[in-house]
């Protein structure tokens, strides 16, 4: 027998036996989430539309990502974009999640119409833009608002492009429905799920 | 604004995971690595929002295993011995005999029965070289040693083992 090489002991002990990491992985969560050592937990959500991404902190739902909107940005960078803003220590919590699963599931079988998980506004810039989206937070389910009423209620009136910006830097989309957020001249505006999605989610509405 | 360049937690998790558990199961044994592992991620987050900068935190996350597992040792030497036994020598771990019911299944069943018979320090160096690929340097930080050590312990324990496997 040839004598034991080092890179034959390194593939060897590199797949150690009898070790369960998802076992692992999982009493490690329930003990994270049982200290509260969990500052952000998010899990993916599946919709009709594609996967989404959704985060909370213990104050409430802080992150919502649009399947439209991590084809364009990595699942990675909105994850760094949490750590950096609220805390790094995030992680993959599928358990913290399950009333947002059921509530979002529900809305979008239609038979919710409005959200009872609170909202963390932790991600939105205070100011014009907040007011802005806390308006947008109020327009009720099969409604639509402009984006000239948004700005007025926002404190100014001629800012409807600021209303549109704010829009489209919500952090909590669906859950702060700026789907219903449309042009004056009828139009259905952008959003950052996509015109498709806006489109669906008016006609789940019953709102066009 | 404090944090910015820590990576999500989940990160760590997903990229060094496996090998923190590689490492434990070779030096406390498959039946109680999973605890141990747990107690390490933990002792990690409650420290991670503290840490001042991002550098190596593969070694960081197996320094904190490498301690768990001494820390471990001699839990297990309190329980089994009484108090003040000999084994409860600081930074050290004292080697177990694994139980019936650790019989380590796998691959190479009778590499993993050598490696866990090595002495401690070199079993934990010879893990922490192989398994994880640290450096020299890393292991002697790990293992609060001199580099000149963990070179010995990781050369002494492959001789070791050659002699067996030879």
């Amino acid at each position: 027998m040839t004598p034991l090489t080092e890179k034959q002991l390194q593939k060897m002990l590199k797949s150690p036996p009898s070790a369960d990491l998802d076992r692992a992985v999982e009493g490690l969560l329930a003990r994270a989430q049982r200290d509260g050592l969990i500052d952000v937990a998010y899990a993916p959500v599946d919709s009709p539309f594609g996967r989404l991404l959704v985060a909370r902190t213990d104050r409430g739902v802080v992150r919502v990502a649009l399947p439209n909107e991590l084809r364009h940005r990595s699942h990675e960078e909105v994850l760094e974009e949490l750590a950096s803003r609220i805390s790094p220590r995030l992680l993959e919590a599928p358990g913290k999640l399950d009333e947002e699963r059921r509530e979002l599931d529900d809305y979008f079988e239609g038979r919710r119409q409005k959200f009872d998980v609170p909202v963390d506004w932790a991600l939105t810039v205070p100011g014009f833009r907040s007011r802005a989206l806390h308006a947008v937070a109020r327009i009720p389910y099969g409604k639509t608002k402009t984006y000239t009423e948004i700005a007025k209620a926002a404190g100014n009136p001629r800012a409807f492009r600021a209303a549109g910006t704010a829009c489209g830097h919500n952090p909590i989309p669906l859950i702060v429905p700026c789907h219903r957020v449309v042009q004056s001249g009828g139009g259905i505006g952008n959003y950052g799920g996509g015109p498709e999605m806006k489109k669906a989610l008016l006609d789940l509405e019953g709102a066009i | 604004m404090q944090n910015e360049s820590l990576p999500p937690f989940q990160e760590l998790l997903d990229e060094h995971g496996s090998d923190v558990l590689g490492y434990l199961v070779a030096t406390v044994g498959p039946h109680d690595a999973e605890d141990v592992f747990q107690e390490t991620f933990i002792a990690a987050l409650r420290a991670y929002n503290g840490l001042e900068h991002a550098s190596n935190l593969r070694s960081w996350l197996l320094t904190i295993a490498h301690n768990k597992a001494i820390d471990h040792h001699r839990a297990r030497g309190r329980r089994a011995v009484p108090a003040g036994d000999a084994e409860e020598v600081a930074g050290t771990v004292p080697s177990s005999n694994p139980r019936p019911d650790q019989v380590i299944a796998g691959r190479d069943p009778e590499l993993w029965r050598a490696v866990s018979a090595l002495p401690p320090k070199q079993r934990s160096a010879v893990v922490l070289r192989y398994a994880t690929d640290m450096s020299y340097s890393a292991i002697a930080q790990a293992m609060d040693s001199s580099e000149a050590a963990a070179r010995r312990n990781v050369h002494e324990g492959l001789q070791k083992l050659r002699g067996e496997f030879a």
